[in-house]
């Protein structure tokens, strides 16, 4: 089933896909002075070859639909179809953000109810649904954070302190916000260590960025003395809200007092990843930083749903009110689930998780081998010159998607799996046993997993030469 | 239970090889005291239930099937083929992560690479990246951008007031932290020329929109040369459907482009999720945010696909990352790809052509009104201003009645511009839809 061309190259002068009505209007002079010179050379196609080459290529990928795809970190559960269908309600999609606020009534219930349900669920006083993906969410929580430190004449608040497990968004998401990283070591256990973390805390902190549990999938041990330590130094603690599938029903980040995290509604609540997006990041926070928020937020007024701005905002972090799509598609799914539901995604994604991590640990050496929550981290340097990537690339033979690779960063080739709660026992059993037959083919045929993979149109592609002679459009 | 499958028997044959009891032993790291809350959620719903819920709640909303809309102001009602909802709902694109393993993602990473080409075809521009959350991000990254190409040694980022006021806002949230100066457009009457007067040695970019807010094209000829001149970069915010008939921006010499996409393919959806189009040259490249697809070749010399350059990002630079960008619309670019495919070098021709007749057709009889003027005076593309004689929101609560969603109420971010309405007119609005809008102001004005 090989298929290679590039739309411009199928493309042929003179054929059409979409037919457009006649002008029913007199025509306008045109201001010459603007008129573009030269078409853009788009390819020109039937509505048949646009079919046939999107199916095709769509066929190229796998996806959950099509295979298991433990990717760690970015819980990959089954997308619900009713969610679809949600979504693609004209009556939805089919408004505009600048309609008068008594045309869209539907559209700010669904999203005054979304933030109420994020609440109840985080145990945070307020939530923005504003932000657009994780990395947007994390951006907008430090900003709030600034505001706050800055409303109190704190300003002496420059550092944030990020542990080395942690995504490298959070980082980035700081230094964007004007403040300087320190980096905090993790302890033997796999915890943040308190020791150096009551050593970096001081009156420059603005708080502390903590994924919960951790991308080792471990739930921090000292989690309260980690909240002290930070809160007695007058910082804030920041959740990052990316494993959050691990702790719906368990335990809500808000009571433990972290005081903003982001919730990533294309993981937790199931909205599907589209190939890299469109995400949604909203946050949640504490009474304390509501004030501060991005905005417009919703609220309701008697009968009326209304947008409002909250007062001290940090501003708006995007043109409109969010992912509208993506919150219609989240919502229906937490209303599906109830409270029980959500309780229980978080107890199968744990019980999956340390299902697979005994079913491995004696094969695939876990460093940090204790109960995990929804994901773990094993090792993939299993024989003398196999490597994680060899490991991933041949798990493609056998029909699966690889887990994360080479993240957490702490772990020296890591495999970093999770397997959600949609997944039965019956394919994690054959992942597993796949992963078995890998680890023997390692020491008896090495060469199997090096060239890996067999089975798909490309081999490994090489990602040195794409950087260093970076081809970004067609060339023709 | 729904969407989890293991049985109760399955389940204690985990625990079983675990070696735990139960499901709460696994949970024994939780602090006691706010370990299993009890959540006060609604109750459960069925499928029939919710979607007749989301059925009653949709229908409290105005929409464009049902309603003539003349709204635009950032998001606009442009002709969605069938093709691209049926193309990106394909579960193999819609279930997929960020194309992190290519062998397994040459599907998406392809597409991307196409409307990479596609859209770098539009704008006259060497590269386009993967993606932004939306044009006010976008234009907000290309700010932060201009900064780091002078390594931090140009704050200023002279912003035309005629940009889009919202996204204004945004860059100025986006940098409130950082020692960059968002100015230029305190003064609402400051114009391009007045602008570029202020370009200085503190300057890293001038930010212009064409079509600018208001409908109008911005003159671009020899401006790119006057901040070149001054050592700063020249950042254009466009319309990619105008770009069908007017001369794109990479012919004006803009260093980095940015542009609102959603119209390409993606429903109007209350806002979102939009496309963030950015563009930028060869040059300047290695400074560019986002994901960005190449070409390469596989261990056989076969052609494909991967995520290139990602020395610049977040996962491997972390805190001198370029910007913090991860997941963005990778679906809304997919969504685009398919629609320029579909539409082809005719297709957006044709619409930008249907959209300005239909709007210059709109301007001319608005404007014979009594009590209506059109206050547009230079070239527009599908909007314009008009003045009314009372209140724009008095005006757009009469025409709700007869089910037409009138115009943007300028004075809302412009407190000078009373009883002014910012009307688009595009290849969805047909004549008859026109000559409907133009009585109904009649009458209510």
């Amino acid at each position: 089933m090989l298929y290679e061309p590039l739309l411009f190259e199928i493309s042929t002068p003179g054929r059409v896909a979409v037919a457009l009505p006649d002008l029913d209007v007199p025509e306008a002079p045109l201001p010459t002075e603007f008129l573009r010179r030269e078409e853009p050379n788009l390819p020109e196609l039937s509505e048949l070859d646009v079919a046939r080459h999107f199916v095709r290529l769509s066929q190229k990928n796998y996806s959950v639909d099509s295979v298991f795809y433990p990717l760690g970190s970015c819980t990959m559960k089954y997308n619900p179809k009713v969610n679809e269908a949600a979504a693609a309600k004209p009556k939805f999609t089919a408004t505009h953000p600048l309609q008068p606020e008594e045309t869209v009534q539907g559209n700010l219930q669904l999203m005054f109810e979304l933030q109420e349900l994020l609440k109840e669920i985080s145990g945070f006083a307020g939530v923005c649904l504003q932000p657009a993906a994780g990395a947007h969410g994390e951006f907008s929580g430090v900003l709030t954070m600034r505001a706050y430190h800055l409303s109190r004449g704190d300003t002496k608040r420059t550092k944030m302190i990020i542990p080395d497990s942690a995504h490298g968004t959070n980082p980035a998401s700081s230094a964007m916000s004007g403040f300087t990283v320190q980096e905090i070591p993790s302890d033997a256990r796999g915890n943040i260590d308190l020791d150096a973390l009551k050593a970096a805390c001081d009156d420059t902190v603005v708080g502390l960025m903590i994924t919960n549990p951790n991308t080792l999938g471990l739930f921090e041990e000292h989690i309260e003395a980690v909240v002290q330590t930070v809160h007695d130094c007058g910082g804030l603690v920041y959740g990052d809200g990316a494993n959050l599938n691990a702790l719906m029903g368990i335990v809500r980040p808000g009571d433990l007092g972290f005081d903003v995290m982001h919730f990533n509604l294309h993981k937790t609540f199931s909205t599907p990843h589209g190939g890299g997006g469109p995400g949604s990041g909203p946050i949640g926070v504490s009474k304390a930083l509501a004030p501060f928020m991005p905005g417009p937020i919703v609220e309701k007024d008697g009968d009326a749903y209304k947008l409002v701005t909250p007062e001290q905002s940090v501003g708006a972090v995007k043109a409109f009110y969010g992912n509208f799509g993506v919150m219609v598609r989240a919502y229906t799914y937490i209303r599906m689930m109830g409270a029980e539901g959500l309780r229980a995604v978080s107890e199968n994604a744990v019980l999956n998780a340390n299902y697979m991590r005994v079913k491995l640990q004696d094969t695939y050496h876990v460093p940090f081998n204790r109960v995990c929550m929804h994901e773990f981290v094993a090792e993939g340097n299993i024989a003398e010159g196999i490597h994680t990537m060899d490991i991933a690339k041949r798990l493609i033979d056998f029909g699966y998607h690889p887990p994360t690779v080479y993240f957490p960063l702490i772990v020296h080739e890591a495999l970093m799996i999770e397997p959600t709660e949609t997944e039965s026992k019956e394919t994690m059993d054959g992942f597993i046993e796949a992963l078995h037959k890998i680890a023997e083919e390692a020491k008896t045929n090495p060469d199997l997993l090096h060239t890996a993979p067999h089975t798909t149109e490309l081999g490994r592609l090489d990602e040195v030469q794409a950087a260093r002679h970076p081809v970004l459009k067609y060339q023709g | 239970m729904k969407f989890i499958p293991n049985t109760d028997p399955e389940q204690a044959e985990m625990l079983n090889a675990i070696g735990v009891k139960s499901i709460a032993d696994l949970f024994e790291v939780v602090p006691e005291s706010a370990r299993f809350p009890k959540l006060n959620l609604p109750k459960p719903l069925s499928e029939m239930e919710i979607m007749a819920e989301l059925t009653a709640m949709s229908d409290k909303n105005a929409d464009t099937f049902h309603y003539s809309a003349f709204i635009g102001a950032g998001a606009y009602n442009h002709f969605q083929p069938s093709i691209v909802g049926q193309m990106i709902s394909r579960s193999e694109f819609l279930t997929a992560y960020t194309p992190y393993q290519p062998e397994v993602s040459q599907g998406t990473l392809q597409a991307v690479f196409e409307y990479q080409t596609m859209v770098a075809e539009l704008l006259a521009m060497d590269v386009v990246n993967a993606s932004h959350y939306d044009g006010a991000t976008a234009i907000a990254e290309a700010a932060i951008m201009a900064y780091h190409v002078s390594r931090g040694k140009r704050k200023k980022v002279l912003v035309l007031p005629s940009v889009k006021p919202n996204y204004r806002k945004v860059m100025r949230t986006y940098t409130q932290g950082t020692p960059i100066e968002i100015t230029g457009d305190e003064d609402p009457v400051t114009d391009l020329a007045a602008l570029t007067a202020m370009l200085d040695s503190d300057t890293a970019c001038l930010v212009v929109q064409s079509p600018n807010f208001f409908g109008e094209l911005e003159d671009l000829r020899g401006l790119a040369d006057a901040v070149h001149a001054a050592g700063a970069l020249l950042v254009v915010h466009t319309d990619p459907h105008s770009l069908g008939l007017f001369t794109p921006p990479g012919e004006y010499g803009a260093d980095i482009v940015t542009a609102e996409g959603h119209a390409l393919g993606s429903p109007l959806n209350f806002g979102g999720p939009y496309l963030g189009i950015f563009a930028t040259t060869n040059k300047l490249v290695r400074k560019m945010p986002g994901r960005v697809v190449g070409q390469t070749v596989d261990t056989n010399g076969k052609r494909g696909f991967v995520l290139t350059l990602s020395t610049r990002e977040q996962h491997i630079r972390r805190e001198k990352a370029t910007s913090n960008i991860c997941s963005n619309q990778g679906l809304n670019a997919l969504a685009a790809a398919v629609y320029l495919a579909a539409m082809g070098k005719n297709g957006m021709r044709r619409v930008a052509e249907l959209s300005y007749h239909k709007a210059h057709y709109a301007a001319a009889e608005i404007d014979k009104l009594p009590g209506f003027k059109l206050l547009t005076t230079k070239p527009f593309f599908k909007e314009f201003v008009i003045q009314c004689p009372k209140p724009v929101s008095e005006i757009n609560r009469a025409l709700l009645a007869k089910k037409i969603i009138g115009g943007y109420d300028l004075s809302h971010r412009y407190p000078d511009r009373t009883n002014q309405m910012l009307v688009a007119v595009t290849e969805m609005n047909t004549r008859q839809q026109i000559d409907d809008f133009v009585a109904a102001l009649k009458e209510v004005a």
